[in-house]
C-alpha cells in the first residue's frame, strides 16, 4: 500500500473512546501499554527513555515497564500510581482510539466518573487469580451509572491460572449474575495475559477453548455509533452570529436528534415557532446536521434567541423544568454544604441551584443505600435539586447531553459535583427554594385556637374545592355562582381564580409548563393556609395534567382537596370563547391546553359535572358538601 | 444508522469548534495565541469554521522571541494580511534591548526570559481571560492528563494537583478577576491528524517543513540551522548544505532538524510512520531535565 492510500484509508477510520478501570496490581497500565506497543505507536524515543527509566524505578524487574509509559507526573511517578485520567492515543488500521485511563482505588471514584463521562464502552480489569472482587463491582456499578453501554470484562493474568477454561468460566458466572440489576446492554468476555501478550492483539494458542476475538479485534468492530439518540432534536444554542445586519445564525453542536432544513422547529423558553431555512457550515451548506456535528442553523422568523435557549422540534418537547431529581457525585475535598447557592451549568445553560433534599447515598462497593446529612469527596447518591431558571432536559439514561450537568462553587469556582437527571419530580411536594434543613430551623408560632374551635365557630370545615377543565369550558362562572350560593347560606369562603392570583401573587410567571407549575404550587399553598384556618376556599384553574393536579393535592392535603372536573368538550368551549381559540391556532398565544399542550382527562375526580347542567351543579357541590359534613358541619 | 456517523477528523473538528465557541461565548477577552507552527496553523482554521460566515470574534497573538525562522515571521505576516487576521505581536522589549539570546544566554535562560516572560506580559498587557494553545495530549507525558479548560492562578500558574474535575463537554468557565483558563481544542488530536487535516483542508503550513537543502551545523547531536548572522561565526562556519526539514518549528538555535528527502505532505506521514521518533525530540529545551516540560507549565509555558 502506498501512502497515499495509507491516508486515505486512514481519513474513513472513525473514533472509539474507551475506559480503563482497574488498578495496577490488575494490570491496567500493562495492558494499556501493551495495545500501544504492539500497535506500533510508541515511538523510540519514548522507548529509550522507558528504558532509561526502568531500571531507576521500575517495578518489573529485568523486563521492560509498560505501566511507566503511562504515568505522567513526577510526584505521581514516585509513588508507583497514576492519580488522575490521563487520555493516550492510539490507531489501527481500522480505528482510532482514545483511552481514558483511569485509576481503580476507591479514594479516585471521581476520576474514574470524569473518565467515563465521555467514553463509550469500558474495559474492566479482573485479576483471574482474585476474580470478581469489591472493587470490580464498584467499577461496574460506575459505568452503568455514567450510561455506558458496552462493557469488555478482561480476565487478566490468565498466564498465572494455567489458562484455565474452568477459572475464566467461574468468573464470568459471578460476573454475570452481579450485573443482573444493573443495566448494561452488551457485556462481553476476554480471557488474556496483558504481560504476555495473549489475546490482546492476536488471538492466543493458549487458550484454544475460548473462540472469541481478541481485545483489539473486538475493539476494532464494536459497533458504538448507534448509541446516540438520533430522535429527539436537542440543539442548545452556544453562540449567536451576526456577522452583518442581515444574517443571524444560531451555532451550537447538535446534541441530539437530526436537524434538517424546513424543519419546524421551536424554541424554549419563549415557546416561538419557526423554520429551519439554512443550515451553514464552513465547508457549505447541508441538507441535515446529527449529533455531535457543531453547525450554525438560520430561521424563517426574526425571533429573539440567546445563548442557552433551545432549538427543538414542535412535536418534541423535553422536561422544562426547576425541580427535578438527579444521581449527583461528590467531586470537591470541600464538603457540601446544604446553604449553599451553586451555579449549575447544564448544555449552554448556567443557572443558580440548590440540593434541597438528599434521598440517599449508595454506597459504591455494596451498592446499599441509607440516609445522609451531606456529601463528601467521592460520594455518590439520589437528590432533589431546585434551580433558578428552569432547564430543559431530558433524564440522563435517554439522553446524557441534556441529562447531564455539572455544579460549580460559587466561592472557590471549583467544579464541585456532576450529576444526571433522573427525571422531573413526581411523587412528591414540590420542593421550596428553602431546604429541609433550613425548614427544621424555623421556629413555630403555637396557635392558640385549635381546629375543633374553628370548626365549631364556621359552621364548617377547611376545605378546598378545585375545579378542573378547559378555557371556556364554563368553570369560572360555576365557581362565582357556587361562591355566592355558599355566602349566602352562611358559609365563610374564599375563591381563587387564574386572573385573581396572577395580577400578583404570580405576577412574573407566564403559562409555560415551568411556570404554570410554580404558578399552581404557590395557589395550592395559599388554599392550604386557608384552609388551616378553617376556611373554604373555592379554586379554578384549568391545572391540565394529573401530575400537576397530583402537586397540589399532596400540598393542600389529600383529605382537604376535592377536586371536580367541568367536563365540557372542546368544541363547546371553542363556541363558548372563539376569539382566544382563535389566536391560539394562530400561534399568537402558546401553551394553550387542548391546543398545543395536552389536557389530560381527570381521573381521581370526586364530581363531574357538565356546563349545560348548570343550574343543577350548584346544588350538586352543595349535597356533596353537606353529605362530605364540609359545609354545615353540623 | 452508519450514515449519521462522522469520521474521526470530523468528530475532532465538531469538537473543536465547540470549545472554541464556548469561549467566545463565555469569555470577557480571549485570545488565540499563534505560533506559526502546524498546530497553530489547524487550530485558526477551525476558528475560522467556527465563526463561518462571519469573522473570529477574538485576536491572534504571536509571541515573538526574536529568535524564530526567517521563513516563520515571512510566512506569519503574509497570512495575517491575506486573512485579515487581528493579530498582536508581543515580545519581551527588555530582554530583547538586553540582548538576551540563545548563543549568549544558554537556552534556558533565553526560554524563560523570550517565551515564558513574553508570554506572561503578553497576556497581562491585554488582560486576556482566557487564551487558546495548540497543545494536544498527544505530544509529551505530562500533557496526557491536562484538561481542555486549564485553570490559571493571578501568576499565570498551573497546578497540577489543584485541576478541576472535567467531565462530557460541560466546561467550567467561572474565574475570578486576574485568573485565566488556558484553553486546549486540539488536546484529542494525534501528531498524525494533525497531518491529515492539513492535507485535507490544504492548509497552509512554513515551508520549513518540508525537506530542502539547508545550511545545518551538527551541536551535541542536533542538526541546527544557520538562519541569520547572529549564529555566532565559528559556527557558522562549520555549516554545510545538507537535506533536511523540521518537525517543529521554534527558535532556530533551539530546534533541531531531522534529515529528511520528505518534500511533500505524504511523505512526511510517510516518514513519521517509520521513522519513529516523537516530535519534541527535536525541541532542545525538552532535554534540561526530567519532567522538564512540567516544571515549564507550573512556571506558566504552555
Amino acid at each position: 500500500m502506498d501512502i497515499k492510500e495509507f491516508l486515505d484509508q486512514d481519513q474513513k477510520k472513525d473514533l472509539l473512546r474507551l475506559l480503563t478501570a482497574g488498578s495496577v496490581d490488575d494490570g491496567k497500565s500493562t495492558l494499556i501499554g501493551r495495545l500501544l506497543f504492539d500497535s506500533k505507536k510508541l515511538y523510540e524515543d519514548h522507548l529509550q527513555a522507558l528504558e532509561r527509566d526502568s531500571k531507576r524505578i521500575g517495578h518489573a524487574g529485568e523486563e521492560i515497564d509498560y505501566a511507566l509509559l503511562l504515568d505522567g507526573l513526577k510526584a505521581e511517578r514516585e509513588q508507583g500510581i497514576t492519580i488522575d485520567v490521563a487520555y493516550r492515543y492510539f490507531s489501527t488500521a481500522k480505528r482510532k482510539f482514545i483511552i481514558a485511563d483511569t485509576p481503580g482505588h476507591e479514594q479516585y471514584t471521581r476520576n474514574m466518573v470524569t473518565g467515563a463521562s465521555t467514553a463509550n464502552l469500558a474495559i474492566i480489569l479482573i485479576d483471574a487469580r482474585k476474580g470478581v472482587i469489591t472493587q470490580t463491582k464498584r467499577h461496574t456499578f460506575i459505568v452503568s451509572l455514567l450510561g455506558i453501554r458496552h462493557i469488555v470484562l478482561a480476565v487478566n493474568k490468565m498466564d498465572l491460572m494455567g489458562y484455565k477454561k474452568e477459572v475464566f468460566d467461574s468468573i464470568c458466572d459471578d460476573y454475570r449474575s452481579f450485573i443482573t440489576d444493573l443495566d448494561i446492554p452488551d457485556v462481553n468476555f476476554i480471557p488474556l495475559s496483558a504481560l504476555k501478550g495473549e489475546n490482546v492483539v492476536d488471538v492466543s494458542d493458549k487458550m484454544p477453548w475460548y473462540h472469541g476475538s481478541s481485545l483489539l479485534e473486538f475493539l476494532e468492530s464494536v459497533h458504538v455509533s448507534s448509541d446516540r439518540n438520533f430522535s429527539d432534536l436537542r440543539f442548545p444554542v452556544q453562540y449567536v452570529l451576526r456577522p452583518t445586519l442581515d444574517f443571524r445564525g444560531f451555532s451550537a453542536r447538535v446534541t441530539s436528534g437530526i436537524i434538517r432544513k424546513d424543519d419546524e422547529i421551536r424554541v424554549l423558553p419563549s415557546g416561538k415557532r419557526s423554520k429551519v431555512t439554512s443550515i451553514i457550515t464552513y465547508d457549505g451548506e447541508v441538507d441535515y446536521a446529527y449529533p455531535p456535528q457543531s453547525v450554525t442553523v438560520t430561521l424563517e422568523d426574526e425571533i429573539d434567541i440567546s445563548r442557552g435557549d433551545m432549538i427543538v422540534h414542535t412535536d418534541n418537547l423535553p422536561k422544562i423544568e426547576r425541580h427535578f431529581e438527579a444521581m449527583l457525585v461528590w467531586m470537591d475535598e470541600k464538603p457540601m454544604s446544604s446553604e449553599t447557592q451553586f451555579y449549575l451549568k447544564h448544555t449552554t445553560n448556567t443557572t443558580k441551584a440548590r440540593i434541597d433534599t438528599i434521598r440517599y447515598k449508595i454506597d459504591v462497593n455494596t451498592l446499599e443505600k441509607s440516609g445522609i446529612e451531606r456529601f463528601t469527596l467521592n460520594d455518590i447518591g439520589r437528590v432533589v435539586i431546585t434551580s433558578h431558571k428552569p432547564l430543559f432536559f431530558d433524564p440522563y439514561k435517554k439522553n446524557h447531553g441534556t441529562g447531564a450537568f455539572v455544579l460549580i462553587d460559587p466561592v472557590s469556582n471549583n467544579t464541585c459535583a456532576v450529576g444526571m437527571i433522573i427525571d422531573q419530580l413526581k411523587d412528591q411536594d414540590l420542593p421550596s427554594r428553602i431546604t429541609d434543613m433550613d425548614l427544621k430551623k424555623i421556629e413555630r408560632g403555637e396557635c392558640l385556637i385549635s381546629r375543633e374551635e374553628r370548626e365549631k365557630f364556621y359552621d364548617q370545615r377547611g376545605a378546598t374545592i378545585w375545579i378542573t377543565g378547559l378555557h371556556g369550558s364554563g368553570k369560572n362562572h360555576l365557581a362565582y355562582t357556587l361562591e355566592k350560593r355558599m355566602f349566602d347560606e352562611g358559609a365563610t369562603v374564599v375563591l381563587l381564580d387564574g386572573s385573581t392570583v396572577r395580577s400578583g401573587l404570580s405576577k412574573e410567571l407566564d403559562y409555560s409548563p415551568a411556570d404554570r407549575t410554580e404558578h399552581l404550587r404557590r395557589v395550592a399553598h395559599v388554599a392550604r393556609l386557608l384552609n388551616e384556618q378553617g376556611i373554604i376556599t373555592i379554586c379554578s384553574f384549568i391545572s391540565p395534567d394529573e401530575d400537576i393536579r397530583r402537586q397540589v393535592a399532596e400540598i393542600i392535603g389529600k383529605d382537604r382537596f376535592h377536586l371536580v372536573y367541568m367536563d365540557a368538550d372542546l368544541e363547546f368551549c371553542r363556541n363558548n370563547k372563539p376569539l382566544l381559540y382563535q389566536k391560539a391556532d394562530a400561534h399568537e398565544i402558546e401553551n394553550m391546553p387542548g391546543v398545543d399542550i395536552t389536557f389530560e382527562i381527570p381521573q381521581a375526580t370526586k364530581l363531574t359535572l357538565r356546563p349545560q347542567e348548570n343550574d343543577r351543579n350548584c346544588d350538586v357541590i352543595l349535597d356533596y358538601l353537606a353529605k362530605e359534613k364540609i359545609f354545615p358541619f353540623q | 444508522m452508519t450514515g449519521y456517523s462522522l469520521t474521526n477528523l470530523q468528530e475532532l473538528e465538531a469538537e473543536a469548534i465547540h470549545i472554541i465557541r464556548e469561549v467566545a461565548s463565555e469569555f470577557e477577552n480571549p485570545v488565540m495565541l499563534y505560533s506559526i507552527g502546524k498546530d497553530s496553523s489547524v487550530m485558526v482554521r477551525l476558528a475560522e469554521k467556527a465563526f463561518f460566515p462571519g469573522k473570529v470574534p477574538f485576536p491572534l497573538m504571536h509571541i515573538d522571541s526574536k529568535w524564530k525562522f526567517g521563513e516563520m515571521i515571512e510566512f506569519r505576516d503574509k497570512y495575517a494580511k491575506e486573512k485579515g487576521w487581528d493579530l498582536i505581536v508581543h515580545y519581551n522589549k527588555e530582554g530583547f534591548e538586553s540582548g538576551v539570546g540563545p548563543f549568549t544566554h544558554g537556552s534556558k535562560v533565553h526560554t524563560d526570559i523570550m517565551k515564558t516572560q513574553a508570554l506572561l506580559e503578553g497576556l497581562s498587557k491585554y488582560k486576556f481571560d482566557a487564551a487558546f494553545g495548540g497543545a494536544r495530549r498527544d505530544e509529551e507525558k505530562s500533557r496526557a492528563k491536562e484538561r481542555i479548560f486549564s485553570f490559571r492562578d493571578r501568576f499565570h500558574q498551573w497546578d497540577p494537583k489543584n485541576q478541576r474535575p472535567e467531565l462530557w463537554n460541560i466546561y467550567n468557565t467561572r474565574i475570578h478577576k486576574g485568573e485565566s483558563i488556558r484553553v486546549f481544542p486540539l488536546s484529542n488530536w494525534t501528531e498524525l491528524d494533525i497531518w491529515q487535516y492539513i492535507r485535507l483542508e490544504n492548509i497552509p503550513i512554513v515551508p520549513l517543513y518540508f525537506a530542502k537543502e539547508r545550511p545545518i551545523v551538527e551541536v551535541n547531536g542536533n542538526l541546527i540551522m544557520v538562519d541569520d548572522d547572529r549564529t555566532p561565526a565559528d559556527v557558522a562556519a562549520k555549516a554545510k548544505m545538507r537535506m533536511v526539514r523540521f518537525r517543529t518549528l521554534g527558535c532556530y538555535p533551539l530546534t533541531g532538524a531531522i534529515d529528511s528527502e520528505a518534500d511533500t505532505i505524504e511523505k512526511i506521514v510517510e516518514e513519521m510512520m517509520t521513522v519513529t521518533k516523537s516530535e519534541r525530540t527535536t525541541r532542545v529545551i525538552d532535554f534540561d531535565q526530567e519532567g522538564s516540560m512540567e516544571q515549564k507549565k507550573r512556571e506558566g509555558y504552555f
